[in-house]
């Protein structure tokens, strides 16, 4: 209160403290304001009461004022107790600090740690700030600050002392916020996270990641192949034939016979299959060997062969009437150089295979013989060879198995060659037990079936019997058909006995209708007329030539008309009815073979062994031939035997020199009967027949 | 087997004709009578075109098969017979 006293006293001093007066005044007394100033001066100041009375002296007296720092509501008097004297004692020095605001600053000095690090952090963010790809490692930086600011001393960093520690940790906070908004700014969708200003520290925690390693393992490759196949419509089919067979492999076995019998099967097979693949590949080869070596031919012989086809032969027009024989082929083999032709046969089935017999016809020289069967598409080389020890003189092929040759040698035996079997021996032979001839064979003819189903065939030979041979299980039965006894010969020998002189045939045919039926020809020039089914008598004898018969063949279309030829240089045709021969030809030449033409009942063909072939058409001209050709080159060789074929306009002709040689027909030889304009060509047998007829009807007239 | 190669050498000896040869059905020669460059040519172009030429014909009619293929040129002619598992060629000289 002493200060408020001198602020009256000081009252009536003026001016230096008119200030201080009004603040004093202000202090003391409240009800007086500065307008009251003046109105209190101009009145008589008011005296409080209880006013100190002061004297004159003391009214006077001055008091010097100072103007210090001293905080006026501090204490002056502070005393603590101390412990070493017991007592109280009064602190010499007061604080006379007074604080009137207080405000916590977040700057911190640039140089400081925390200031150097803002600012690198500062100038990576501005940086990263365009790239999203910075935003991971400001965020781990981020994150890192927070977890070391958080964590404070994480690291190795120091933190200098507390407020600054707060305060970098609120920094460091804050810069953590700051990042942590500028990620949230850079990741747009993300959710802002709320984070307490003061007293968050970010968390964040990185699990240890594995250390990654990469395990390999190569293998080689599997061995590839490319397969391409195409599926074909004969692809589709031969899987469908292969399907086929195996099913009918199967039910043959299993209908074949029991199991024991299927393992046999089984091992077999096996034992096949193997020795198949040992064998030489070569051999698989023989079937397009064969055909290229008949390609080669053709090649060879292309334009033989184109005339064989095609040619006819134009000037037959302008030679009125008469024909010519072209040339085609010659065949003949190196082995059967040196021996004759004996037989000629064409095959009933392949019109275009043809047998050959090669022997010899001279008593004194007799070699061996052989079968050879050539094909009209390889002429070089034959198909089938066979050799035999004796001379082939005839032979024969069935009609229903092809492949079945009927030969007789000339020592008497006949056999049988089975084409089948690629064997050189004959599959079935007569012997001397088995009732062979005991002279040479001149003929053989397959014969049908006998009722056993056997094969048989018959044979004629110079000792005069007429012998059948039956096939009967694998081996050959005879039977003596008939023998040829010469008629009127017959001598009364001692005992009554009689004797037959024994004619020689040498030559037969039989009736292509009447089974039984048959002719045969003999070295007296006779032919005989016979029946199968009599063995001792002659139906009919003809007295045909003068020298030996060396062939009779029936006509293919008229039952009762057949033709001999014999070496006294005739050839005859005849009825079998009548005794006397319908045609008398002489070709100045003994007549080797004859032969009628399977397309005409009036056309056939003779060969003689000078070497000419001699080809007659009754039709055209019944006395003399249409054609007489030289068809042998060289001179003394002579035509043994001629065949037609029955199809092509061929013929073939056998030398004596081992020579088959294959001729064509020029058109003259082929002649058809004219059409009548407006009427239809008859061309079947009966044609033939009534053609013969009419010509036969001719001559028997005159005749009788 | 004996037959086989007599009939092959007839071939190769018959007139006119300059060479022949067996191929497997891969197109590799087996057997030949020419030089080996040239068989090796004809083996491999003839193996294709007879597979092609087969293919046309069981193609058109799966029950029909190729019997043989010629190819007549100015110079020679080339036959081909093939096999269920080889191949037969022969180069001959036609018009000699």
């Amino acid at each position: 209160m002493a200060p408020k006293t001198a602020a009256r006293r000081m009252s009536g001093i003026p001016q230096p403290t008119a200030r201080t007066t009004r603040k004093r005044d202000e202090d003391a007394g409240p009800d007086v304001g500065e307008g009251a100033d003046e109105w209190t001066q101009a009145k008589m100041l008011l005296k409080p009461p209880d006013q100190l009375e002061l004297t004159e002296a003391e009214l006077k007296q001055e008091f010097t004022r100072i103007l210090t720092a001293n905080n006026p509501h501090a204490p002056q008097n502070i005393v603590r107790f101390s412990f070493k004297k017991g007592t109280y004692k009064p602190v010499s020095f007061i604080d006379q600090l007074a604080v009137h605001f207080n405000l916590i600053g977040n700057m911190i000095p640039k140089d400081s740690d925390e200031g150097r690090r803002q600012n690198y952090r500062a100038e990576m963010t501005s940086e990263s700030s365009q790239e999203d790809v910075e935003v991971q490692p400001s965020e781990a930086e981020g994150g890192g600050e927070g977890e070391e600011g958080g964590e404070g001393g994480e690291g190795g960093e120091e933190e200098p002392k507390e407020a600054g520690s707060q305060e970098e940790v609120l920094a460091a906070e804050e810069v953590a916020e700051g990042e942590a908004e500028e990620v949230i700014t850079l990741k747009k969708p993300a959710e802002r996270k709320l984070t307490n200003q003061f007293n968050f520290s970010e968390r964040a925690s990185q699990t240890f990641n594995n250390p990654l390693r990469d395990r390999e393992c190569q293998m080689e490759p599997p061995p590839r192949a490319t397969f391409s196949a195409t599926a074909n419509q004969w692809e589709i089919y031969d899987a469908y034939m292969d399907e086929l067979e195996k099913q009918e492999k199967t039910k043959e076995m299993e209908k074949a016979k029991g199991p024991v019998a299927k393992k046999i099967g089984m091992r077999t097979r096996r034992k096949m299959t193997s020795l198949e693949s040992q064998s030489d590949d070569i051999t698989k080869v023989t079937q397009a060997a064969k055909i290229v070596e008949r390609m080669v031919n053709q090649n060879t012989y292309d334009d033989i062969a184109q005339d064989f086809k095609y040619y006819e032969d134009a000037a037959d027009e302008y030679r009125d009437q008469e024909g010519t024989l072209l040339p085609l082929w010659k065949f003949q083999y190196d082995k059967a150089k040196r021996l004759a032709v004996t037989a000629l046969c064409w095959n009933p089935r392949y019109k275009d295979l043809f047998a050959v017999g090669h022997g010899s016809y001279d008593f004194m020289k007799q070699n061996r013989g052989m079968l050879l069967l050539y094909t009209l598409k390889n002429p070089s080389f034959p198909e089938y060879i066979f050799s035999s020890e004796c001379g082939i003189m005839c032979l024969d092929m069935h009609v229903k198995h092809p492949y079945l040759v009927a030969v007789g040698y000339y020592d008497g035996n006949v056999a049988i060659y089975n084409l089948k079997k690629p064997q050189s021996q004959p599959s079935y032979k007569s012997s001397a037990k088995l009732g062979k001839h005991s002279e040479p064979v001149w003929q053989v003819r397959w014969q049908k079936d006998d009722m056993d189903n056997n094969l048989n065939f018959f044979s004629v030979s110079s000792d005069g019997r007429i012998v059948s041979w039956t096939l009967v299980k694998n081996e050959l039965m005879h039977t003596d058909i008939i023998k040829l006894n010469v008629e009127g010969t017959t001598t009364e020998g001692p005992e009554e006995l009689n004797v037959y002189t024994i004619g020689c045939g040498t030559a037969f045919d039989f009736h292509k209708q009447i089974d039984y039926l048959f002719l045969v020809g003999t070295e007296e020039g006779k032919i005989y007329k016979c029946s199968k089914t009599y063995s001792s008598q002659f139906l009919d004898t003809f007295e045909a030539h003068n020298m030996a018969v060396d062939a009779v063949t029936w006509n293919p279309y008229h039952s009762k008309v057949f033709m001999s030829c014999s070496s006294d240089w005739t050839v005859k045709i005849w009825d079998h009815t009548i005794k006397k021969p319908m045609f008398v030809y002489d070709l100045n030449s003994a007549v080797g073979d004859i032969a009628w033409a399977p397309y005409s009942s009036t056309v056939f063909a003779a060969v003689t062994t000078d070497g000419k072939a001699h080809v007659f058409d009754l039709v055209i001209n019944k006395y003399e031939a249409i054609c007489n050709q030289a068809v042998v080159v060289k001179k003394k060789n002579k035509i043994t035997h001629v065949q037609f074929n029955a199809i092509h306009p061929i013929i073939i002709v056998g030398d004596d020199r081992g020579q088959v040689t294959c001729l064509k027909l020029s058109p003259n030889l082929r002649k058809m009967p004219k059409e009548k304009k407006g009427q239809e060509v008859k061309r079947g047998p009966e044609v033939e027949v009534a053609k013969l007829d009419k010509l036969l009807n001719l001559v028997r007239e005159v005749k009788s | 087997m004996a037959e086989v190669e007599e009939t092959l050498k007839r071939i190769q000896n018959h007139k006119g004709v300059i060479g022949t040869m067996v191929v497997n059905a891969e197109g590799i020669p087996i057997r030949t009578t020419l030089d080996n460059s040239t068989t090796v040519q004809y083996a491999g172009l003839l193996h294709q075109l007879t597979m092609k030429a087969k293919s046309t014909v069981r193609d058109i009619d799966p029950q029909n098969d190729l019997t043989f293929l010629r190819i007549r040129s100015k110079k020679h002619e080339v036959m081909v017979a093939p096999d269920k598992e080889y191949l037969l060629i022969v180069i001959q000289n036609p018009t000699e």
